[in-house]
């Protein structure tokens, strides 16, 4: 028979492996969830009332911050590209630059980072408090099906929403833009933007929208994932919170990654 | 306690609980448990706390799956039917919770129509509504139709949470914990709309509690859950003279006086 001492050993020594094991379960319930996902948003009955409801909470609530935030950086990012091109004599490009920048990848980005931290951290708090406070369980005894009315609807809002607020926040950045190009250079609105959109492409607009797509459905499933799945109590709802943001925002970063790279062969 | 059994023969059973094993990793609460629920009948489990008396109506409702033994709901085995099936079941079984779980985002009369409006679709605006005012005067809290969840005090969130649970008509109640945690006056209105809905709804009940006058009050039979079973079960009056000294420590007369 084993003596503790032995069993100890034994224990510490299939931690790692344990620990590994724990990872590869964890990643079975991500791919599980979203499979779910899939299986319950277009399988009928559909919460119409609610998905609209959510579009317009994710939408329409984050529009604001989306505008302030696309307006300073079209301004911003005009004034800084400005003395690099100057040393060239080639302001007049400022427009095209500011549109390609704005609609390959800072909108998207941007729009991505700001509804991971607004979003993203908003469902994974209601979602984990829903769950700490068997509300989830409430839905599920009142033969509602709560992953039906809570998760898709989420996750399907942020990803029609995302590609909407998207071009919301190039059209506001290169308003930012052309504020900063009108006083400085004199350009009338109509020659900026027949200028940006000249050196803009329908490959620039594809890649926007799936990047958009792509974030909105990662922001909402990863904080869907987290809240559903938060442990008891209140420290739970406020770890779910912040997992929600910091994961999607490292995903965001993963995919933007892959989604350049992607792009990049359709442009050689 | 109250007078009426319906332990005969010639009542029927709704719900049925044979050999039912239940763990948490190593932590056993339920082992060759076995428990019958008549028709028409409230039944009080009785134990202390952590002994998994909620376990055994989350394993009745569906929330949770036992690791073996029968348990069938109005004569439907709960972890052998599809999840559709177990939906249909639900709307025949409420289950009210110890913190009520109110929809803290939705007012009074939002959190009654939920279960409805998405249950019962053949019903008018008009209709809904006059079942909502019907549960809500039923539970004696009509003046609370508009307020939020979190305006609402301890007693009065647990009675719109029963309310909630009985808008679907259910015929099997499964209430968990209804008086914890509340004062003794409102304990006793708790208990009192809990006889009530028997004798209006004609709903069978399973009672979950440690609270004895509670235990008193509204169960036609209890059963007392220890040492991961229910071999105590019958009359309060029974399962307290019984002497068993497992039993016996947790019925303290003078307390109930």
């Amino acid at each position: 028979m084993a003596t503790e001492k032995e069993l100890n050993a034994n224990h510490n020594e299939l931690k790692p492996v344990g620990r590994f094991a724990a990872w590869f379960i964890s990643l079975y319930e991500v791919f599980k969830f979203i499979g779910r996902f899939f299986r319950e948003a277009f399988l009928p009955p559909y919460e119409l009332k609610e998905l609209v409801r959510q579009c317009y909470e994710i939408g329409y609530r984050s529009a604001l911050l989306i505008s302030t935030t696309g307006f300073i950086t079209g301004l911003v990012f005009t004034k800084q590209s400005r003395p690099s091109l100057s040393e060239f004599g080639a302001t007049s490009w400022l427009p095209s630059l500011v549109g390609i920048a704005l609609l390959r990848t800072l909108a998207p980005l941007l729009t991505g980072l700001i509804a991971a931290g607004k979003v993203g951290s908003s469902i994974g708090a209601e979602l984990g408090s829903m769950k700490v406070s068997e509300q989830i369980d409430a839905m599920e005894v009142s033969a509602t099906n709560p992953f039906k009315f809570l998760v898709s609807t989420r996750v399907l809002a942020a990803t029609i929403t995302m590609p909407i607020l998207t071009f919301y926040t190039a059209m506001v950045g290169m308003l930012g833009a052309l504020l900063n190009v009108s006083v400085n250079e004199g350009t009338s609105a109509t020659t900026f933007f027949q200028s940006a959109l000249e050196s803009i492409t329908y490959l620039d607009i594809v890649a926007s929208t799936v990047k958009a797509i792509l974030f909105g459905f990662t922001i909402a499933i990863v904080g869907c994932y987290q809240g559903y799945h938060s442990s008891k109590g209140t420290e739970g709802v406020g770890k779910a919170a912040n997992s929600s943001v910091v994961t999607a925002m490292f995903l965001i970063f993963v995919e933007e990654v892959v989604c350049v790279q992607i792009f990049s062969l359709f442009n050689t | 306690m109250k007078e009426k059994q319906f332990t005969d023969e010639s009542v029927e059973k709704v719900i049925e609980i044979k050999g039912l094993n239940k763990s948490f990793g190593s932590y056993t609460v339920l082992e060759n448990a076995s428990l019958d629920v008549y028709k028409g009948e409230n039944l009080v489990v009785l134990g202390k706390s952590g002994t998994g008396k909620s376990v055994l109506i989350k394993i009745i409702i569906g929330l949770l799956k036992p690791d073996s033994g029968l348990v069938s709901v109005l004569n439907q085995v709960v972890d052998e039917i599809s999840y559709k099936e177990l939906l249909a079941l639900r709307l025949r079984v409420g289950f009210s919770f110890q913190n009520s779980a109110l929809y803290d985002s939705m007012t009074v009369r939002e959190n009654l129509e939920f279960p409805l409006v998405r249950n019962r679709k053949d019903l008018s605006k008009q209709e809904v509504n006059s079942s909502v005012e019907e549960m809500l005067d039923a539970v004696g809290l009509s003046q609370t139709i508009n307020q939020m969840p979190s305006e609402l005090s301890g007693g009065q969130r647990k009675r719109i949470g029963i309310a909630r649970t009985l808008i679907l008509r259910p015929e099997i109640m499964l209430y968990d914990e209804p008086t914890a945690g509340l004062d003794p006056i409102t304990s006793r209105e708790i208990n009192k709309l809990i006889n009530d809905v028997q004798e209006r709804y004609h709903t069978s009940a399973i009672i979950i509690t440690h609270d004895l006058t509670c235990a008193k009050e509204v169960g036609n039979r209890v059963a007392m859950l220890i040492e991961r079973n229910f071999e105590r079960q019958g009359s309060f009056e029974q399962v307290f003279n019984s002497g068993d000294q497992q039993a016996q420590p947790f019925f303290d007369y003078n307390f109930i006086q």
